[in-house]
């Protein structure tokens, strides 16, 4: 009964989709990777870089959606570098990938030292406020659980409508799974198998940084050191999970929120026999969890990780 | 539709290439070659493995840069223009539409996705599905392809693979039409459906050019021939005046001596497949109740078009896989599966089917891919240690006694010829006299005097006692080398019978499924 | 029309690979000039000031020897993972886990002489890794799940289990609260090389790994099927090489190798288990492994770089008020500049009128 309790109140699911947001952003933007063929091992770093530029943006005076714009362009920059190393160059996507996680965060962490030298509490920016959507916002349950979110969370439902119209409605989005699949069906009918990789490279980028930045901008209102925690990783789980769909990655991400602010909601009824650790631990645990559960089934995309040069079949 | 282009009358010159020269290193693999195409016409471009047939067309479609020549293809009104080099989209663009030997399908889209792939605007935000098929549904009335378009191109056999192959090009509006060795996944049945779509396509104005190694097909088809030859052009003649034989020369060269065959001394029974299944994921991996014997001192072929059980029969035998039931004996004695090393220290030696893929580490040396099977034997290791002067002996005996040219047993086995990497595998295999011996493919991208060698051997060591078999999709190699033919068709396998009792067009008849029974009809 | 193209090279010498990852390692160092600069330092005395804090004094010596202890065991970690192509971004949960087992048997569990209580401190830090990362390894194999996500995300697991024990159980009572583990006993600590340094006989353990893992990889059998699943798994398998237990004892041997950085770490070092044992020594064996080129000997001096970017940095710091991300800023960009210099390695660029195709090898 006491589950049951929780699983029905609006503050339970309005926390599991709070919690859900930046995992959509991160999916999504792993998916888009992935589906024209480049792991994106970039992404624990491209949190952090977007976290913190978009934050730093705000503190220093622009406006919150200018603050995820700078975001989104921390995300494409640093995307388009492991483009260049890993479509241009056909380097190591793996390596290529650490390479730029470490490089993001230490560039982020870098820059915020050096603007803020001497800070002992992070200083606070006023972030995105609880929408008030007139008549949807008032419908029991429904409205407080997804209309009293804050834009961003808004946006990254409607980023899930926008990349599925892309991938499966549009000729662009038709180019982009046959890349994945085989470069060559793209170079035998005159396209560009750089130019498309790159592109879904740069933009699943800036994807992930909107993740990063709906911690910082709408989720809290700071930056910290080590405050992504592995929210990238997670999402590349996700997305073997999800067999590259962007329904099935809100799927996974709703359910993940939802675990997650379960066992959130469980700590304060048993923590005190329990340690905290265990319950932090969930995620993490669900994550492997879930990539076992699918991994064997799991069609990935069958260029995923090899490179392509012109002249090679 | 086909016809829209058409203002410029039938047999006015479509599209030409002059002085073409490919270089690849120190190797030419075109030498000035000129070539000129009509409309209506099907040009036939006969040559042997390596004599640069797809190195011309991969540059006409865009895919190499010359160093020297012209691609000229005329326009509507027959005025031919320059295509510039190096551009898929131009070639596209200029009406050149490539049928790959390997399929540029992406298998996850289905074949309406396929055909219609890249011929929208990219930005478009939507995408007019009912107007495209409309279209795709006329050519494919027009040319008599017909296939699902709603499946997933995964999910379609070879065949219906090619037919979407060659839609793409028709939805493109070509004129000109490149099939690179269309029939070497076809049975023979349907390679003679491909021919009448091609005859068709060409009596409506389209110029087609064919690249076979196979003279057979290359007269029933074409109007015209063009044979290549160690990149250069050996002749150019009309078909209806060919002369099979001169062709043939004209082709290799040279006079090829014709095998040695001796009669086969046959022993008793060193491989035996007893009622064996094995079901996987797909029919290529997959058997049913098979059943036959290989015998010392014979070569046993196994016919079939590709991707119908020889993929399956080949691992149980490299011990890659287990039966589900049944059994695979070797001398008599049920056969350990799923471990290659205990079979190569049984004596069977093992060619793989894919030799770069599978045959060779790439970036060890020629000595270390020549012992790696060997690697726990006395020979190669004390204590574990490798011995590596023992592995370099054993690599330059095997270089010089199998003629593998490199640089040496420590050069990458990655810069080693197809033909050479082959003598690799066969120095690896052939070396500690086998008993039985698995040939996957073994000439497959070949150039004639590298098979030569590779069927010598095969011949020796069936003659010194060994059993073979062999599996191929080349007809003529299973005739010229087998003293036994089995025909595998959808992972079922049908004992033809003697070589000699054999022709061509039962063992066709029994690869496309007809009954042993049915085709024995066709025996001479 | 000038066009670039790529020609494979057929060979690569070892004094290309040394010179490459120079070059990459100076090329980070140029980069991270500009954020320096921003930083309102001139470069040039922020480098010298590193230098000096790095190898300036027999005492910075000392500090950077110790620096690169860990990193040359978890460079050598993933330098053997990474040769068999088996991914192993786990070292930081398995170092931990080993730095674990080493307080579990040497914090009073035995009570044996130091010759005897220090070897098996060490065995079972290497078991515990090597055990730890048999289990993505084993998850790969059986159900194809991606290792290296699983790796990753065994790190926070790990670590939150760390924590979970130095807040109960293995809590020290004598520490006022502050969270970490009970002592390890004296007899259980490795013995100084120096009076009066913080250098440790874990610096001999991490050489003697080297020079054992050369030994293996490029003269035993075993190394000899680790190259060859890493290079082509197909093809090692037709061959008889037996991929999956060849897998399976590189992810116990790296695992082993991160997890004996632990307790060097704990024995060598602090002498008990917190949260903050290492900062990163992990991820970056992964830079120190690729800065090596994969090579075992290549790991000390790659190890020895990076220790004395992260030593010097900290003393830079100190003096210049420049914040010391800037060694994780040079690391990171070392790591993309090496994988260009690899990618140079292998191609050769020519400039032409026409292009030649790529033909890859492997």
């Amino acid at each position: 009964m006491e589950i049951l309790d929780i699983l029905l109140t609006v503050n339970f699911w309005a926390a599991a989709i709070r919690i859900a947001t930046p995992l959509i952003f991160g999916v999504l933007g792993a998916l888009m990777c992935e589906r024209a063929g480049v792991l994106n091992l970039g992404i624990e770093g491209i949190f952090t870089a977007g976290a913190m530029a978009g934050w730093m943006a705000v503190w220093l005076g622009c406006g919150l959606w200018t603050g995820v714009l700078v975001a989104a362009l921390a995300g494409a920059i640093f995307g388009l570098l492991h483009a260049i190393l890993t479509v241009v160059l056909g380097l190591s996507q793996h390596v290529s990938g650490i390479g730029i996680t470490l490089l993001a965060t230490s560039l982020g962490y870098f820059t915020y030292r050096t603007a803020l030298p001497n800070v002992s509490t992070p200083p606070r920016i006023i972030p995105f406020q609880p929408l008030d959507i007139p008549v949807l916002s008032d419908i029991p349950f429904i409205g407080p659980v997804l209309f009293q979110q804050t834009a961003l969370t808004l946006l990254a439902f409607i980023l899930v409508g926008l990349v599925a119209w892309l991938l499966y409605r549009t000729p662009l989005g038709l180019a982009l799974r046959a890349v994945g699949d085989n470069p060559s069906s793209i170079e035998a009918q005159g396209l560009s198998v750089r130019g498309l990789r790159i592109g879904a490279v740069v933009a699943g980028s800036s994807l992930m940084a909107l993740g990063g930045a709906f911690l910082t901008m709408s989720a809290f209102d700071a930056f910290f050191f080590g405050m992504v925690n592995g929210r990238g990783w997670i999402c590349i789980a996700l997305v073997v999970f999800a067999s590259w769909q962007p329904g099935k990655a809100l799927l996974g991400a709703l359910l993940f929120g939802a675990f997650d602010a379960f066992q959130i909601r469980l700590q304060t009824e048993v923590g005190a026999f329990v340690p905290g650790q265990v319950f932090l631990m969930m995620p993490y645990l669900l994550s492997i969890l879930a990539l076992i559960l699918v991994a064997r089934k799991a069609d990935y995309p069958r260029s995923l990780l090899v490179p392509w040069f012109k002249g090679q079949r | 539709m086909m016809q829209s282009k058409g203002q410029a009358e039938k047999g006015s010159v479509v599209l030409s290439l002059e002085n073409i020269t490919k270089r690849f290193g120190s190797l030419v693999a075109n030498d000035d070659l000129s070539l000129s195409l009509n409309r209506g016409e099907i040009l036939a471009l006969l040559g042997e493995n390596g004599a640069g047939k797809t190195t011309l067309m991969n540059i006409l479609f865009g895919h190499y840069v010359p160093e020297e020549g012209t691609i000229c293809v005329a326009d509507d009104a027959g005025v031919l223009h320059e295509l510039p080099k190096g551009s898929p989209s131009a070639a596209l663009d200029a009406g050149v539409g490539m049928v790959h030997q390997h399929f540029t399908l992406a298998e996850n889209l289905t074949g309406f996705d396929n055909i219609v792939l890249g011929t929208e605007s990219l930005w478009q935000v939507w995408r007019s599905r009912a107007a495209l098929r409309g279209r795709i549904e006329a050519i494919m009335q027009e040319s008599g392809l017909t296939v699902d378009l709603d499946v997933k191109t995964a999910q379609l056999s070879v065949g219906e693979k090619q037919r979407i192959e060659i839609l793409k090009a028709l939805y493109r509006d070509v004129r000109v039409l490149i099939l690179d060795e269309p029939t070497a996944v076809l049975t023979p049945q349907e390679a003679d459906g491909l021919f009448v779509v091609l005859r068709r396509l060409a009596a409506k104005g389209l110029g087609v050019i064919f690249i076979s190694h196979k003279l057979g097909e290359v007269l029933a088809v074409s109007h015209r021939i063009a044979v290549l030859r160690g990149g250069k052009k050996a002749g150019e003649l009309i078909t209806a005046d060919a002369d099979k034989r001169a062709i043939a020369d004209m082709m290799v060269g040279r006079a090829v001596p014709p095998l040695q065959r001796n009669p086969s001394q046959v022993g008793s029974i060193i491989l035996e497949f007893d009622r064996v299944s094995l079901k996987r994921g797909s029919m290529r991996q997959s058997l049913n109740d098979v059943s036959f014997a290989v015998k010392a001192g014979e070569i046993v072929g196994l016919a079939g078009v590709s991707g119908n059980g020889q993929s399956a029969i080949a691992a149980l035998i490299s011990g890659l896989e287990t039966v589900d039931t049944g059994s695979v004996r070797l001398y008599g004695e049920p056969m350990k599966t799923n471990d290659p090393r205990a079979l190569v220290a049984a004596g069977v030696a093992r060619m793989p089917e894919d030799r770069q893929h599978d045959g060779v580490v790439g970036s060890m040396s020629v000595a270390e891919n020549i012992a790696i099977e060997d690697l726990h034997s006395k020979e190669f290791q004390t204590a574990g240690f490798i011995n590596r002067k023992a592995m370099r002996e054993r690599a330059d005996h095997g270089i010089k006694a199998y003629d593998i040219r490199c640089q040496g047993p420590d050069a990458q086995a990655r810069l080693l010829s197809g033909g050479n990497i082959q003598k690799l595998i066969l120095a690896r295999v052939l070396e500690r006299s086998p008993k039985v011996i698995l040939a996957n493919q073994p000439t497959r991208g070949l150039d004639i005097g590298a098979q030569s060698e590779v069927h010598q051997r095969i011949l020796a060591a069936r003659d010194r006692g060994a059993g073979v078999l062999l599996i191929s999709e080349d007809l003529d190699e299973l005739f010229a080398l087998s003293d036994r033919l089995l025909v595998v068709h959808t992972g079922e396998v049908t004992d033809a019978g003697a070589v000699e009792g054999l022709d061509r067009g039962s063992v066709g008849m029994m690869m496309a499924g007809h009954s042993a029974h049915a085709a024995g009809e066709g025996r001479i | 029309m000038m066009r670039i193209s790529l020609q494979p090279r057929s060979n690569v010498s070892l004094n290309a690979r040394i010179i490459i990852s120079i070059i990459a390692a100076l090329a980070a160092f140029a980069l991270v000039a500009v954020p320096v600069s921003f930083a309102g330092v001139s470069p040039l005395t922020a480098y010298w000031l590193m230098f000096k804090g790095s190898f300036g004094s027999m005492f910075a010596f000392s500090e950077t020897l110790t620096r690169a202890t860990p990193l040359i065991l978890t460079g050598l970690a993933a330098a053997i993972a990474f040769r068999a192509k088996l991914w192993n971004i786990g070292a930081e949960g398995q170092l931990y886990a080993g730095a674990l087992a080493a307080i579990g048997v040497g914090s009073g569990l035995l009570s044996l002489p130091a010759p005897l209580l220090i070897p098996a401190v060490v065995l079972a830090g290497i078991v515990a890794g090597g055990l730890l990362m048999v289990i993505p390894a084993l998850l790969k194999l059986r159900f194809g799940a991606d290792e290296v996500v699983v790796t990753l995300l065994l790190n926070f697991i790990v670590i939150l289990f760390v924590q979970m024990l130095i807040e109960g159980p293995i809590k020290d009572p004598l520490a006022l609260g502050w969270p970490q583990s009970v002592p390890l006993v004296d007899a259980a600590a490795f013995p100084k090389l120096f009076a009066r340094m913080r250098v440790h006989g874990g610096l001999i353990l991490g050489l003697v790994a080297a020079l054992a893992l050369w030994i293996v990889i490029s003269k035993t059998v075993l190394g000899f099927e680790i190259r060859a699943v890493g290079q082509n798994k197909a093809a090692a398998r037709f061959a008889g090489v037996p991929v999956n237990a060849t897998m399976l004892k590189v992810a116990l041997i790296s695992g082993g190798l991160a997890g004996l950085a632990g307790v060097s770490e704990v024995a060598g070092v602090k002498g008990y288990l917190s949260a903050d044992l290492s900062p990163g020594f992990g991820y970056s064996g992964i830079v120190v492994a690729m800065l090596a080129g994969l090579h075992p000997l290549g790991v000390v001096l790659a190890a020895l770089f990076v220790a004395a970017v992260f030593v010097g940095a900290d003393s830079m710091s100190r003096a210049t008020g420049v914040s010391n991300y800037l060694a994780d800023l040079v690391v990171a960009l070392s790591l993309l500049c090496v994988l260009v210099g690899g990618f140079f390695l292998r191609f050769r660029l020519k400039f032409e009128r026409a292009a030649v195709p790529v033909q890859m090898g492997e």
